[in-house]
């Protein structure tokens, strides 16, 4: 490879393969074998009676890699369709993460008012901690993970990005 | 149609169906009833191997010789993991293979029953598709999916791994014709506008270059036909590498030999001067390029493959034509004749008498000898003494491998099997077999090194018991002779064990065998030596004793550009050719 500096980018694909086993497998042996980065993988079924899913991925790497990627993709034989939603405009990406915190008095309320900040919601309590959900771009996420830090957060749980294009038309 | 029957019939039904006539394999407690099934019909035959290795090359050299799909029956556990590189060998060198695995009755996977293994984890990264079937209902239809996908497209390996009890099972069975895949659509057929920008950047060249590969022999005959067809029209040079050698015919003017590592001067000097380079069917692999960033620095270049993943890959393209050779080809030659274009004549002739001047440096020239036979001298004879025949070649990995590339000339596709991508020692001999399987009346030879032909020597016992003629004809140097090169070239000459030793006698052992073994050790008996194993309508193991230093040239050492490639005369000065960043490579 030439040692010409290219930019890395990040990129957001959505692949929508057939719901058979061993469909994510063959997806993220690809990304290992071939050295390719995951940022960010979700999967799950979206058609039932036309047993598809989809997989949203986050990867980075020079345009190069990048198109390596979506060809390698491409030509895995249960793969339908491969977009990259990063160069057909700006896609909608959204992220839901459970936030657990514990902590008692003024870091409890403090707790609450960010929450209701950032509109997050609480979906458990007891009198030490709350697990809040939210919504939203992973910069925001890692934005409210981080002023929970010194209100006691315990732990995160993120689903990864799924990503929709704008406008009336499927992938 | 659709007819009741057990999930074993199925498999030789399907075989039936898709044309199969021979196929390879070895037996074992989780095929035993396709095995069963097998027994009770005719129509197809079986070839048992020694090795499932050798099943898969077996297969491979049917497939590359023929054009048909190469299948494979192994059992589970150690059958299927044996047949692993021989897997990733068809994988890297696409080439059509169904491989039927057997795999542990459906309720006892994944616990580590007899001989059970993963076989669709361990074989996802080495086949092009694979399968493991639950149900014998959807046994029919993945067979002929596996045929389906192993031949179009980008050709490759398919595993299907059959549960014992799907096998003993009665289900549905469906024909081909009732087969439609629903995701797998590869495209032929190119744009015409990129077609026409190809045939308009060839025809502005001033310094034009064809650099074929192995998609051209896999598109089928009529793509070497088309390829010979738009040289003509053209008069553009050819070069290819070695997957592709025969698409272009040896004795042509326009021929300039292989590129690459050890391809001709006049080749990659071409490469390395030429201001448009169409890539047919090849994908600018590690040995053809050298070193990247001084990859043919002046050339636009045109890259038609029928997998959009081959391109832009190591080489960024100017013109990338997805499709399929033959189509591709078609609608060039048609373009270039229907606009009636021409190359401009006096810079054409500047390049092919450039072209001349480095062919004159005759880059391939050996010293003779009348003590010792040399191993170019050795395949030189074996060329004079099977031209005129209908031969196949095979070869296993190494010097003796490059030698076959230099100096045996192929004028027509089909004829050349050997391990390119992965290079895997052990080859030969039974792609040469798989080969003879497919033209009993051929002579076919396995060109061997004494090295390699002892990973997959049980083959012979193969040959033997199927009546299959192959000859073995093996540079005997005493030496893995590439890993000596090296050494020698690159770490200081410690040849760290790359002798051979304790090397079986190989007359004896060809007897041993059933098959018949003849020696040679000087140059002035050679020529009688290969019309006697030509003469001998058995297997035969030919063991030819060559220079024991003789090292190949000419060489693009790692890390180096085509025009910094060494030729014979010159190797005194390789320790300086190499640098440090470039032992780092193999």
């Amino acid at each position: 490879m030439s040692q010409s500096p290219e930019p890395i980018e990040r990129h957001t694909l959505s692949v929508l393969v057939d719901n058979e086993p061993g469909v994510l497998a063959r997806v993220i042996g690809l990304f290992s074998g071939r050295g390719y980065n995951i940022d960010s993988l979700t999967v799950s079924e979206v058609s039932h009676e036309g047993r598809l899913s989809r997989i949203t991925i986050v990867t980075t790497g020079t345009p190069m890699v990048i198109e390596q990627i979506k060809n390698q993709l491409d030509r895995l034989v249960p793969v339908h369709k491969v977009r990259d939603l990063t160069v057909e405009g700006t896609a909608l990406e959204r992220e839901l993460a459970m936030v657990k915190v514990r902590g008692l008095g003024e870091a409890r309320g403090e707790a609450l008012r960010l929450a209701e900040a950032f509109r997050a919601r609480v979906i458990d309590a007891t009198r030490e901690s709350f697990v809040f959900e939210i919504t939203g771009k992973s910069d925001k996420i890692d934005q409210f993970a981080w002023l929970m830090e010194p209100l006691g957060l315990v732990e995160v749980a993120r689903t990864g990005v799924v990503a929709i294009s704008r406008g009336p038309e499927a992938m | 149609m659709s007819i009741q029957m057990t999930g074993a019939e199925m498999v030789m039904r399907a075989f039936a169906d898709q044309g199969v006539e021979h196929f390879f394999g070895y037996p074992g407690g989780a095929v035993l009833p396709i095995y069963d099934a097998l027994f009770q019909q005719n129509a197809i035959e079986h070839i048992l191997v020694r090795h499932e290795q050798a099943a898969v090359h077996a297969a491979e050299g049917y497939a590359r010789s023929s054009g048909k799909v190469g299948v494979v029956l192994v059992t589970s556990g150690p059958g299927a993991t044996n047949a692993v590189t021989g897997l990733t060998d068809a994988l890297m060198d696409s080439i059509p293979l169904v491989c039927i695995t057997g795999q542990v009755a459906t309720h006892l996977i994944g616990n580590d029953a007899f001989q059970e293994c993963d076989t669709v984890g361990i074989t996802r990264p080495c086949t092009k598709h694979n399968y493991l079937v639950r149900d014998v209902n959807d046994l029919a239809r993945v067979l002929h999916e596996a045929f389906y996908v192993a031949q179009n497209g980008r050709p490759g390996p398919v595993v299907v791994d059959i549960p014992k009890d799907v096998q003993f099972a009665t289900g549905t069975y469906i024909g081909r014709e009732n087969i439609q895949h629903k995701t797998y659509r590869p495209k032929l057929k190119a744009e015409d506008a990129q077609i026409s920008a190809a045939v308009e950047m060839i025809a502005g060249a001033k310094k034009p270059i064809f650099y074929t590969g192995g998609g051209v022999i896999n598109s089928g005959p009529e793509a070497s036909r088309l390829l010979r067809e738009l040289a003509r029209l053209t008069g553009v040079p050819v070069t290819s590498t070695l997957m592709g050698l025969g698409a272009f015919p040896a004795a042509n003017r326009q021929w300039l030999g292989m590129l690459g590592m050890h391809g001709t001067y006049e080749a990659n000097m071409a490469m390395h001067d030429c201001d448009v380079m169409v890539c047919i069917g090849a994908r600018f692999d590690d040995r053809i390029t050298g070193r990247l960033d001084a990859f043919a620095p002046g050339s636009k270049k045109i890259h038609i493959d029928i997998d959009p993943s081959s391109i832009n890959k190591n080489v960024k393209v100017d013109l990338p034509i997805i499709g399929d050779c033959t189509r591709v080809l078609a609608d060039m030659v048609e373009a270039w004749n229907a606009r009636s274009l021409k190359i401009d004549q006096p810079a054409l002739a500047a390049w092919w008498a450039q072209i001349e001047r480095w062919r004159s440096r005759n880059c391939l020239a050996y010293r003779p000898s009348d003590e010792i036979i040399k191993p170019q001298f050795a395949i030189e004879r074996l060329y004079a003494a099977t031209k005129d025949k209908d031969v196949y070649i095979s070869t296993e990995v190494g010097q003796h491998q490059m030698w076959a590339a230099q100096f045996f000339r192929f004028e027509e596709p089909n004829r050349w099997m050997t391990s390119g991508g992965l290079g895997t020692m052990g080859y030969g001999l039974p792609a040469a077999i798989g080969a003879q399987k497919a033209h009993p009346n051929a002579l076919c030879i396995d060109i061997a090194g004494e090295a390699s032909i002892l990973m997959n020597m049980q083959e012979m016992s193969t040959a033997v018991q199927f009546d299959l003629p192959v000859k073995v004809f093996i540079l005997n140097n005493r030496y893995m002779g590439m890993v000596r090169q090296w050494q020698e070239l690159l770490h200081g000459g410690r040849y760290s064990h790359s002798y051979s030793e304790a090397l079986p006698d190989f007359v004896k052992l060809a007897d041993a065998y059933g098959g018949v073994g003849i020696r040679c050790e000087k140059p002035g008996d050679l020529d009688a030596a290969i019309q006697e194993m030509i003469n001998v309508k058995r297997p035969v193991i030919f063991d030819c004793i060559v220079d024991q230093q003789e090292n190949c040239f000419p060489m693009i050492p790692s890390g180096r550009a085509h025009n910094e490639m060494i030729l014979g005369d010159m190797a005194i000065d390789l320790d300086e050719a190499i640098t440090d960043e470039g032992k780092m490579l193999v």
